[in-house]
């Protein structure tokens, strides 16, 4: 099912088709389309303010410069200037030389954090590592079976604790350990979902990162998140020295203009995007695919 | 900026349509609303008034005449039926759903139909324990039709007064997830008379206009009574109900406001739209 965005937006860019100059006019009408179409596609308000200016402004300094077919020039200047702000896709992991690289996952409920923790741990088999998973989830019911579930399917080792009497940042402390003493080179943290606003379970994943240390901490951001994801992946940010983002749920026909969003508010590269719920489902990101999709092109 | 004696002119109106957007409203529903405001308000100056009209127009277009009550079947078992998209509520949901019916006295039963996710009717046992409902479980990765239609026997067998059962969370583009759900809603229709009497749609208040083409197809797949907001003690202001509203519908009967068993209340149309203008 497709909404009429897609038509409305060729429509509006057709508008462009004007034959020789563009017009202050004729300009404002498509762009306003644009505009309309970004904020369908969930990108944050005020960060699609910003960039309706940055554009208005490239569109009314190269029309002035060449007249011909403007409306590609329009076009390109929008999707290029979306492109750009999305940043290169790196689905690049750093390891470490000596001792295990530790992934930290962390986000809101219910974003896909375990399902990730499971399509990273089966990309780092893939990549010829030697992964082992930490259930520091101690809140969800059953989020250590879920776990442990995936961890068969992959046949990997997962560290898990009673979680009575303990708490998250000792299971982690404990499941790096663990990992040494089972010669594991990569260790991945699921942790507990957790609202941005919850300030004792923000402090918990500060302590976890200043405790444990992990090298590398992902922020698991659900691809259907409207205009609130600037507030959570900020405050995200704020917490923790993010320095990725793995988008899920990018499978159904959700425009992902969070990605966008996402990307402006805290700076690092989204890194990898989940296309389904199956292990396998695990793909690099690529801002050309997004940025057709924000657009409904 | 305050609203007071301001001309109601095209940058009143924009900043009304910023407001909207940012709470999730959307651009559709935002523009029905403004030419609303505009048509009743051209050319006069802004007061409280014209915050109390619009204010006043999407409470009467959220308000349910049925608001928190749910269905009851003249002979029991009362089945409702939960779907939704991954990781939206649903099993929460249920869990409090089951609590505050037990509460009021009933008994329950759950059917634990997500076979699919990895521990899925382990979460669900676990609430059930705790919310002292009995459940129907299958094995991981058997039909849920069959697990609804075991389900269903119970029910009739125990004459629970209310069997709620659990589906797994499916995009609503995957097709033949859908066709499974409409299976499990098919069987219980055919076991049970007048069954699903409630199939609710379990949507996240921090989705945005996803939600639209989530509550469009899931209506038409498994014709939806009603939607549960989840997950509105955050910052998101789950504004997209209003636009689902109008396109479809389709009422909001429940919100979630937290991960505990008793984090659910009967929606409140009122205290929503003042929320998604503070
Ligand atoms: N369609 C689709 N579903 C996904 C994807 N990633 C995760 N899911 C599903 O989303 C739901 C939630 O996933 P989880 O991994 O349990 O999410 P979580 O963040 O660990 O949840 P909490 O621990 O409760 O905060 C499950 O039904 C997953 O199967 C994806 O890329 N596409
Ligand atoms: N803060 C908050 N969290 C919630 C609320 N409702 C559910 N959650 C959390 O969201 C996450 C997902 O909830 P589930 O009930 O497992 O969601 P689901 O729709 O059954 O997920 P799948 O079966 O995987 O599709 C869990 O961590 C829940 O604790 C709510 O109202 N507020
Ligand atoms: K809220
Ligand atoms: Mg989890
Ligand atoms: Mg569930």
């Amino acid at each position: 099912m497709f909404d009429d965005i897609q038509h409305r937006l060729s429509d509006a860019l057709g508008r462009f088709k004007v034959r020789g100059k563009l017009t202050e006019a004729n300009m404002q009408e498509g762009l306003r389309a644009v505009r309309t179409a970004l904020l369908e596609a969930d990108v944050n308000y005020e960060v699609v303010q910003r960039f309706m200016k940055r554009v208005t402004e490239k569109a009314a300094g190269q029309a002035l410069i060449k007249s011909v077919r403007p409306d590609q020039q329009i076009v390109k200047i929008v999707h290029d200037e979306l492109i750009e702000l999305m940043g290169e896709g790196d689905p690049h992991i750093r390891f470490e030389k000596a001792g295990p690289t530790v992934i930290m996952l962390c986000g809101l409920q219910g974003s896909g954090k375990t399902t990730t923790c499971g399509k990273l741990a089966r990309r780092m088999l893939g990549l010829g590592r030697k992964p082992l998973m930490v259930a520091a989830d101690l809140q969800r019911p059953a989020a250590i079976e879920q776990l442990k579930v995936l961890g068969q399917q992959l046949d990997i080792p997962v560290h898990a604790e009673d979680p009575e009497g303990t708490d998250p940042v000792e299971v982690c402390r404990r499941g790096v350990s663990q990992a040494e003493k089972l010669g594991r080179d990569t260790v991945i943290l699921d942790t507990a979902g957790r609202l941005h606003v919850d300030d004792e379970l923000m402090d918990q994943l500060k302590k976890i990162e200043k405790k444990v240390r992990p090298h590398q901490v992902y922020f698991v951001c659900d691809a259907l998140t409207g205009q609130d994801a600037v507030a959570s992946a900020g405050a995200f940010n704020a917490a923790l020295e993010l320095d990725g983002v793995i988008m899920t749920k990018l499978d159904g026909d959700a425009r992902g203009g969070a990605a966008l969003s996402v990307r402006q508010v805290t700076g690092v590269p989204i890194k990898f995007v989940g296309m389904g719920e199956k292990l396998e489902r695990l793909d690099p990101f690529d801002p050309q695919r997004i940025v057709g999709q924000m657009l409904g092109m | 900026r305050s609203w007071f004696g301001r001309k109601v002119d095209q940058d009143f109106l924009d900043e009304l349509e910023a407001k909207l957007i940012r709470a999730d409203v959307g651009v559709k529903a935002t523009q029905i609303l403004i030419d609303r405001v505009r048509e009743a308000y051209a050319d006069k100056t802004a007061d409280e008034d014209l915050l109390a009209f619009l204010k006043a127009e999407m409470k009467a277009l959220l308000q349910d005449p049925q608001a928190g009550a749910l269905a009851k079947a003249p002979t029991n078992p009362t089945v409702i039926l939960i779907a939704g998209v991954n990781g939206s509520g649903k099993t929460t949901s249920i869990a409090k759903l089951a609590q505050r019916l037990k509460d009021q006295g009933n008994s329950i039963l759950l059917g634990a139909c997500d076979t699919f996710r990895a521990a899925a009717a382990d979460q669900l046992a676990i609430w059930a324990e705790r919310s002292g409902a009995d459940m129907v479980r299958g094995n991981a990765g058997a039909d849920p039709a069959s697990v609804a239609h075991d389900a269903c026997d119970r029910a009739l067998a125990r004459k629970v007064d209310y069997l709620i059962v659990d589906t797994a969370g499916r995009l609503h583009t995957q097709t033949h997830l859908m066709r499974e759900l409409e299976k499990v809603r098919g069987i219980i229709s055919r076991k049970i008379e007048g069954a699903p009497h409630e199939s609710l749609l379990v949507l996240d208040a921090t989705n945005g206009q996803n939600a639209i083409q989530q509550a469009r197809i899931f209506s038409k797949s498994i014709a939806c009574s009603g939607v549960i907001l989840t997950k509105l003690d955050g910052t998101a202001k789950g504004g997209v109900v209003v636009a689902v509203r109008q396109q479809t519908d389709l009422p909001v009967k429940f919100v979630g406001v937290g991960e505990g068993i008793d984090d659910l209340q009967p929606f409140d149309p009122d205290a929503f739209v003042e929320s998604l203008f503070s």
